[in-house]
């Protein structure tokens, strides 16, 4: 009865990316075993201005939120563009994943993924200058995420204030 | 610097590609893949593709029959959408190997006893309807066939059994007649004749009690809301009239209609529907969601009646697509905007009507609500052009009636249009909205665009709602979500609290411990009670005013902040609550600092409950208090009441697994000594465990049998407060000889079906209680009949 046919089971959604945490204590398989298992889910593109209360709202939509924590800038300690959802339970998460991943958030598309655990530390940005490692090295301008990248922002001359 | 690092050997998705697959695994796969995928979208025909295969497995018989064959049953349990091109290839099996036939057809019976047994249902109709389809398919013989049906049919006879059992059997035969009646009544018309009419008998004399409180408007316009047998009986009726001339539904089987009509027939063996078992689950009746027809698409095909066999047999299909592909969007988004026959009906108004139906279905959602905003914004994304426009036109008509849609389901609106528009830029042509300014706010219309711009503004913030509604519409803007401080400056300082809010205020910030607050809060005068000499332990609603408008303020920035106050300072918040007044007045307080931010009262309320400094009963008693009587009818009050409500049932469900989990150890303790023979000193061992597991045991039944006392105090509290509440607005309408439907009646009535509706599986435990203390004959007949209507649905 519990015949399942592996063509008919796809849960795509679900499945874990190729993203490995580089500061993960531990090796691959145990990285991957704890992702396979985690109640938790990192949530990345939001804009700077989202708050714990938006992301409570729609990720509550999925199921009891147990906690989130808003990803802040090494530096200045204000949110840099992401955040850990956690759930209490795993099927919670994986309607997430399912419904909440690629749908709109301050009218950014967010994108979420496993997480393998919130450990103290990992709620900073690991960019040089203190944000996410995306936003030293991109070069569109993101008025959402500081305008432009910081590595762009250094040939840019400053515009506007001084030009009177 | 970068992130590869090529020693890695478990690259992401590259493991499959290294295992090391062996053959026969490869072919069953391979089987598996060839069958689920045929009559997919493919350069060479459905019919030569069928052929194809059927060659591919007539050859592959010899060396994998089982595995063919049980994947032949699980798609046809499984993907009833696919029903035809599936029966049709087994036709052609049949027609090459009548054993393989014979085989299938066997398996199947097995198939449905086992899956009727496990209260599989709908998929047991899947079955069923196979089955019957396979008789257009030369397998199996029309008359056992009808057979069958009288067997399933003379249920209906059957005496003290649940009416869901009945229904349910003679849905399946209903449902099977769009595909097979016209080869069953050409074969033998006077037993169809005989079932038909003892099937119109039973219709006639099932009782209906359960329709109301299923239904999604009360309105009979602009379409009924049909009980589902009627609705089907009616079709089945037309179809009849129209001497079984049905014409959607894709027959791959007639094109083959030389080869199969060679094949020899066999016959079903006689089957006896399983007895009624006690445990048994039969699906809940349902009504059917009707909010299109025929003018409602202007252009284009015309869409089928509601009395149509073509509406039924699509709506089937649809619902099933939905159900095999809930949980990839993308694919089932596809899966639906391909359905075959598509360029003959108005496909978008169909699919756009079967994901409201699902998404308002009483007493529940098939699937989580959150899937369907999801689903519809991939179908707008696949169809831009055409989708959205069907999309506004249903919101519109959808909010021309909220005057008479069940509050629950007004509630699943309001939140997908909220969680829909979050994703559009909330861009909605609000003036055409327009009169829903002119009526009283506590109606349905302007109540729901309330509630709509709240949950709006709960995705963004106060100003971007402000900034996207026309300024008609500032009565309905939701308030700006600020804490609201009693002691917030000077101004205050006549308040009997403002000296000790300051000293509260500084001793948090100057981290002093628990015990220093509280012996600072032993100042805070009673007003209660003359002298306080007493050691200020009993309940000082002063004290606790103070400290937790003190703490909250403090910890007003944010979520974060504010559990983490509440964590820090448990120890006090525990103490100052430690009796049921205090646990009120606590909420009351919480309340009165964040009116304004329902979203933070709500997760506030929450960690106080699983943080154990109030119970479920107060969290209820305070909903329902007179303090909180002007807010009576906001969604966030029902969303705090039936949060609080699963968490006491999963709290329940917790401990009753610790129950079973103890008791399997224990279990298995016991049969590890009496395998182990005779060593005295693992006998020893194992006898200490088994004690220390059975006195485990011992705690937990009482814990469970606490918990289970707990819930079944906090429905009653629930139940007797709808009951005070309802009665006394019913007397004074009497009394006053006003009608007694106002929107404040409207709201609760429904409210109070809203609890068993969306609690029915825990409340079935406790009916005997609710029939014995509460809803007793003497209670007014409007309030009675929710809870007829309640035990209606599972007769």
């Amino acid at each position: 009865m519990s015949v399942k046919l592996n063509a008919l089971n796809s849960d795509s959604y679900i499945d874990i990316s190729q993203y490995r945490d580089q500061h993960f204590k531990g090796n691959r398989y145990e990285q991957e075993k704890l992702l396979k298992q985690s109640n938790t889910l990192y949530v990345g593109n939001l804009s700077f201005y989202t708050t714990e209360e938006q992301v409570h709202e729609l990720f509550s939509k999925s199921g009891d939120v147990k906690r989130i924590i808003i990803g802040l800038d090494k530096i200045k300690k204000t949110a840099c563009g992401f955040c850990f959802v956690e759930y209490y339970t795993r099927a919670d998460a994986e309607h997430a994943m399912r419904f909440i991943n690629g749908t709109r958030l301050d009218d950014r598309i967010i994108r979420t993924d496993w997480d393998a655990g919130f450990k103290e530390g990992r709620q900073f940005g690991r960019g040089k200058s203190g944000g996410q490692v995306r936003d030293e090295y991109r070069q569109d301008y993101d008025p959402a995420r500081g305008g432009y990248g910081k590595l762009a922002q250094q040939h840019r001359p400053t515009e506007g204030r001084n030009s009177f | 610097m970068s992130r590869r690092r090529h020693s890695d050997e478990n690259d992401g998705g590259q493991a499959h590609k290294r295992r090391r697959t062996s053959e026969p695994i490869e072919i069953e796969d391979r089987l598996e893949s060839l069958i689920c995928r045929v009559g997919e979208k493919s350069t060479s025909s459905l019919e030569s593709n069928l052929e194809g295969l059927a060659g591919v497995l007539e050859a592959d018989l010899p060396n994998y029959k089982s595995k063919i064959l049980r994947i032949l049953c699980t798609v046809a349990r499984l993907l009833p959408e696919k029903l035809t091109v599936y029966t049709t290839l087994v036709g052609l099996l049949n027609a090459r190997n009548y054993n393989f036939g014979g085989e299938f057809v066997e398996a199947m019976i097995r198939q449905l006893k086992e899956t009727l047994k496990n209260n599989l249902y709908s998929e047991a109709v899947y079955l069923v309807r196979f089955l019957s389809d396979l008789v257009n398919c030369h397998v199996i013989a029309a008359p056992s066939m009808v057979a069958m049906f009288e067997n399933f049919v003379s249920v209906t006879q059957e005496e003290d059994v649940p009416q869901v059992r009945s229904d349910w059997f003679v849905y399946v035969v209903l449902s099977c007649l769009p595909w097979v009646g016209k080869e069953l009544y050409e074969k033998k018309d006077v037993e169809m004749d005989r079932l038909l009419s003892q099937i119109e008998g039973y219709l006639k004399r099932r009782v209906k009690t359960h329709v109301p409180m299923l239904q999604v408007w009360t309105a009979d316009k602009p379409h009924p809301q049909e009980e589902y047998l009627d609705c089907l009986w009616a079709q089945i009726q037309k179809l009849k009239k129209d001497r079984w001339q049905e014409r959607h539904i894709l027959r791959p089987y007639i094109a083959f209609d030389s080869v199969l009509c060679e094949a020899l027939q066999h016959n079903l063996p006689p089957f006896t529907p399983p007895g009624h078992m006690p445990d048994a689950q039969y699906p809940m009746p349902r009504v059917i969601f009707r909010m299109f027809d025929y003018t409602d698409a202007p252009e284009g095909p015309v869409m089928p009646g509601s009395h149509s066999v073509e509406r039924f047999v699509i709506e089937e299909n649809l619902h099933c697509i939905i159900k095999t592909h809930w949980k990839e969007r993308k694919t089932c988004a596809a899966q639906l905007l391909s359905y075959p026959g598509k360029n003959k009906i108005p496909l978008n108004y169909h699919i756009v009507e079967v994901i409201f139906g699902e998404l308002f279905q009483l007493p529940s959602p098939p699937h989580i609500d959150v899937m369907y905003t999801t689903l519809l914004i991939e179908l707008c994304k696949l169809q831009p052009g055409s989708l959205p426009q069907v999309l506004a036109q249903a919101t519109e008509m959808l909010y021309m009636r909220l005057d008479t849609m069940n509050t629950t389901c007004i509630d699943r609106l309001i939140n997908w249009f909220a969680h829909h528009l979050s994703n559009f830029q909330f861009r909605w042509s609000w003036d055409d909205w327009a009169d829903c300014l002119t009526v009283d706010l506590e109606k349905p219309k302007p109540k729901f665009v309330k509630e709509v711009l709240e949950k709006c503004m709960r995705l963004s913030y106060h100003q971007r709602i402000v900034d996207i509604v026309p300024p008609t519409f500032s009565a309905l803007i939701p308030a700006d979500p600020i804490f609201t401080y009693k002691y917030v400056d000077e101004s205050a300082s006549s308040l009997p609290g403002y000296p000790m809010s300051i000293t509260v205020s500084n001793a948090i910030k100057n981290r002093a411990s628990n015990e220093e607050i509280l012996t600072v809060l032993k100042e805070v005068p009673n007003p209660n009670q003359e002298d306080d000499d007493d050691e200020g332990e009993s309940f000082n609603p002063l004290k606790i005013d103070v400290f937790l408008q003190t703490l909250l303020n403090l910890a007003a920035k944010s979520f974060s902040h504010s559990f983490s106050a509440l964590g820090k300072f448990h120890e006090i918040l525990k103490t100052l609550a430690n009796s049921d007044e205090g646990k009120l007045h606590l909420l009351k307080v919480l309340y009165e600092v964040w009116r304004n931010h329902p979203q933070m009262i709500a997760v506030l309320v929450d960690k106080l409950i699983r943080t154990q400094v109030v119970d479920c009963a107060a969290v209820a008693n305070w909903l329902f208090s007179q303090d909180m009587a002007h807010e009576f009818t906001r969604l966030f009050i029902w969303e705090i009441l039936h949060s609080t409500i699963r968490k006491m049932n999963k709290h329940v469900q917790k401990i009753q697994k610790e129950l079973e989990e103890a008791k399997d150890k224990l279990e298995k303790q016991q049969h590890k000594r009496r395998d182990s023979g005779d060593d005295e000193d693992m006998d020893k061992n194992s006898e200490d465990e088994e004690g220390q597991l059975e006195e485990q045991i011992e705690r937990l039944q009482e814990k469970v049998e606490s918990a289970q006392s707990e819930q079944k105090n906090l429905f009653l509290v629930i139940f007797q407060r709808f009951i005070m509440l309802l009665t006394e607005h019913l007397v004074r309408c009497e009394t006053g000889s006003v009608d007694i439907s106002t929107p404040w009646y409207k709201n609760c009535i429904d409210r109070l079906q809203q609890i068993f509706l969306m609690h029915h599986a825990t409340i079935q435990q406790y009916m005997g209680t609710l029939e014995n203390l509460l809803f007793t004959a003497e209670l007014d007949h409007h309030i009675l009949a929710v809870y007829q209507q309640f035990c209606a649905l599972q007769l």
